[in-house]
């Protein structure tokens, strides 16, 4: 198994680090052709309008959609905004994933935040939460369709949604040391 | 004894969540821009964040004098023109301006050499702020000292507003070996290396462990070209400041753009030709080497 992670802008590193420690090959996506050879993709954080701009500049949307439509991607926070339908604003979008997404919805990085999240479909997901980090966050405010929640806030905001085998979180598992998010995500891979 | 830092679980302001904006800007490359027409361009051709201030270094060079902490209503409303991330300097030592900027709500504060000192021996105590600081460095021991005074990113200084990337490759390349030599330093060693680094020794054996820096480090300080950003990021920093390189050239937001797609397609040479062309005239600058004693700005932080 080889998982892709986009490598425009944002923390990729910190994905390909964490798909190493679970022994999976994990290469850096820049341009259309690095997508035909990998079983899966993540979209890291960075700044979504960054990220949608240089894959609108190097002829990626068209190939990012038909990816999507093939295999699993997994979009976190700033790759969330850009799996997302809608937004609100004009900026590039994927628009692969039917949520409506509000960009930066709890505020600036003074309101940045981490909260422990409970999360049934990782392992022990029911009795361990999972550290949510939550940094210039986006917002899921609107679902359709096939689109399941996956994860709440403690006020009951949703934090993290499936539609298929696209996965979608407001958070940044990468930034953490808890594998559980990615050997989910490897697991949609496998089925 | 009491302290002012902020605990690991605190839900705002811990270190994570400070240094995990930085880890979202890597790649990426940061705009100094002195207007919301600026700040406007920079979003457009790309920028992860802008860094709002009265004057780009090469004029604060120009005008003299005593340079400060911007206007907090210019602040403001270049953070109501963008979506991207907006930073703002503050003067070494200057914690009230670092207040000012945390109550204005900017979402990164630059303790930056750009401006003029305001203490001379001492840099503002990070930890105790919600958002988050990054610092100028020139070498690992002064990298080492500011993480340990709470900065969550790091950026090699250069030499602002001169065009001149000399500085800013001497000052990455410093940092960049020391940790080399930290990495195969015996840990009986690392007591008198952070003696002799004059850092933090818990600080130091992190860098040892981690074998990087423990935050993100961009390179600052005479990028004016995309060659320039492709050459530090292949020299190893995780992303660029552009101060003066793109409002002081010809054709700003493409030259913007071009450095924007420089420092994600870094090792990528035919791109770099690609994107290099017609790009008009660069920053006219100022070679680092006829600048006299006292005219540098590298020289300031402690």
């Amino acid at each position: 198994m080889k998982i892709g992670v986009l490598a425009l802008q944002g923390a990729f590193s910190e994905h390909i680090h964490m798909l190493r420690q679970l022994d999976v090959e994990a290469v850096e996506v820049r341009l259309p052709e690095e997508l035909n050879d990998i079983d899966g993709l993540i979209i890291p954080g960075g700044e979504s309008t960054t990220i949608g701009k240089l894959a609108v500049m190097y002829q990626l949307m068209n190939p990012l959609r038909q990816f999507a439509r093939e295999r699993p991607v997994w979009g976190t926070c700033a790759g969330m905004i850009f799996m997302a339908k809608a937004i609100g604003m004009d900026q590039p979008l994927m628009g692969v994933m039917d949520i409506v997404v509000e960009r930066n919805a709890f505020g600036r990085q003074k309101d940045s935040f981490k909260e422990d999240v409970y999360v049934n479909v990782l392992k022990n997901g029911d009795s361990i939460p999972f550290p949510g980090i939550f940094i210039r966050s986006p917002k899921l405010v609107q679902t359709k369709g096939r689109v399941l929640m996956l994860a709440h806030l403690a006020d009951g905001t949703p934090v993290a949604a499936i539609e298929d085998r696209l996965l979608a979180t407001a958070f940044h598992p990468e930034l953490t040391t808890d594998t559980r998010f990615h050997q989910y995500f490897l697991s949609l891979i496998q089925t | 004894m009491e302290t002012n830092e902020k605990k690991s679980d605190d839900r705002v302001g811990s270190f994570t969540v400070k240094s995990g904006l930085a880890q979202m800007l890597k790649g990426g490359v940061i705009m100094d821009v002195v207007s919301v027409e600026h700040a406007v361009i920079a979003e457009e051709a790309g920028a992860v964040a802008v860094m709002a201030l009265e004057r780009v270094p090469a004029d604060i060079r120009e005008h003299g004098g005593v340079a400060r902490m911007s206007d907090p209503a210019l602040i403001k409303e270049i953070m109501q023109s963008v979506s991207i991330p907006v930073m703002a300097k503050c003067r070494i030592g200057h914690f009230v301006e670092a207040q000012i900027l945390e109550a204005i709500g900017v979402d990164y504060v630059d303790e930056s050499e750009v401006l003029t000192p305001a203490d001379e021996r001492h840099h503002i105590d990070k930890h105790p702020f919600t958002i988050p600081f990054v610092c100028g460095c020139r070498d690992l021991g002064e990298a080492l000292r500011r993480i340990g005074e709470g900065a969550a990113m790091i950026r090699t200084k250069g030499e602002a507003g001169t065009g001149d990337i000399v500085e800013a490759v001497r000052h990455a390349r410093t940092v960049l070996g020391a940790i080399r030599d930290l990495k195969a330093k015996p840990d009986d060693e690392l007591m008198a290396y952070a003696k002799d680094l004059g850092a933090p020794y818990e600080v130091v054996k992190h860098t040892k462990e981690l074998g990087r820096l423990p935050v993100v480090n961009f390179a600052a300080g005479g990028i004016a070209t995309p060659a320039d950003a492709a050459l530090m990021m292949q020299i190893g920093v995780d992303g660029v400041f552009v101060g003066s390189g793109i409002f002081k050239s010809a054709d700003p937001a493409r030259r913007a753009k071009a450095i924007v797609e420089a420092t994600t397609h870094y090792k990528d040479p035919k791109i770099l030709a690609e994107i290099s062309q017609h790009l008009g005239e660069p920053m006219v600058g100022i070679s680092v080497s006829t600048l006299a004693e006292g005219e540098t700005l590298a020289d300031r932080g402690w």
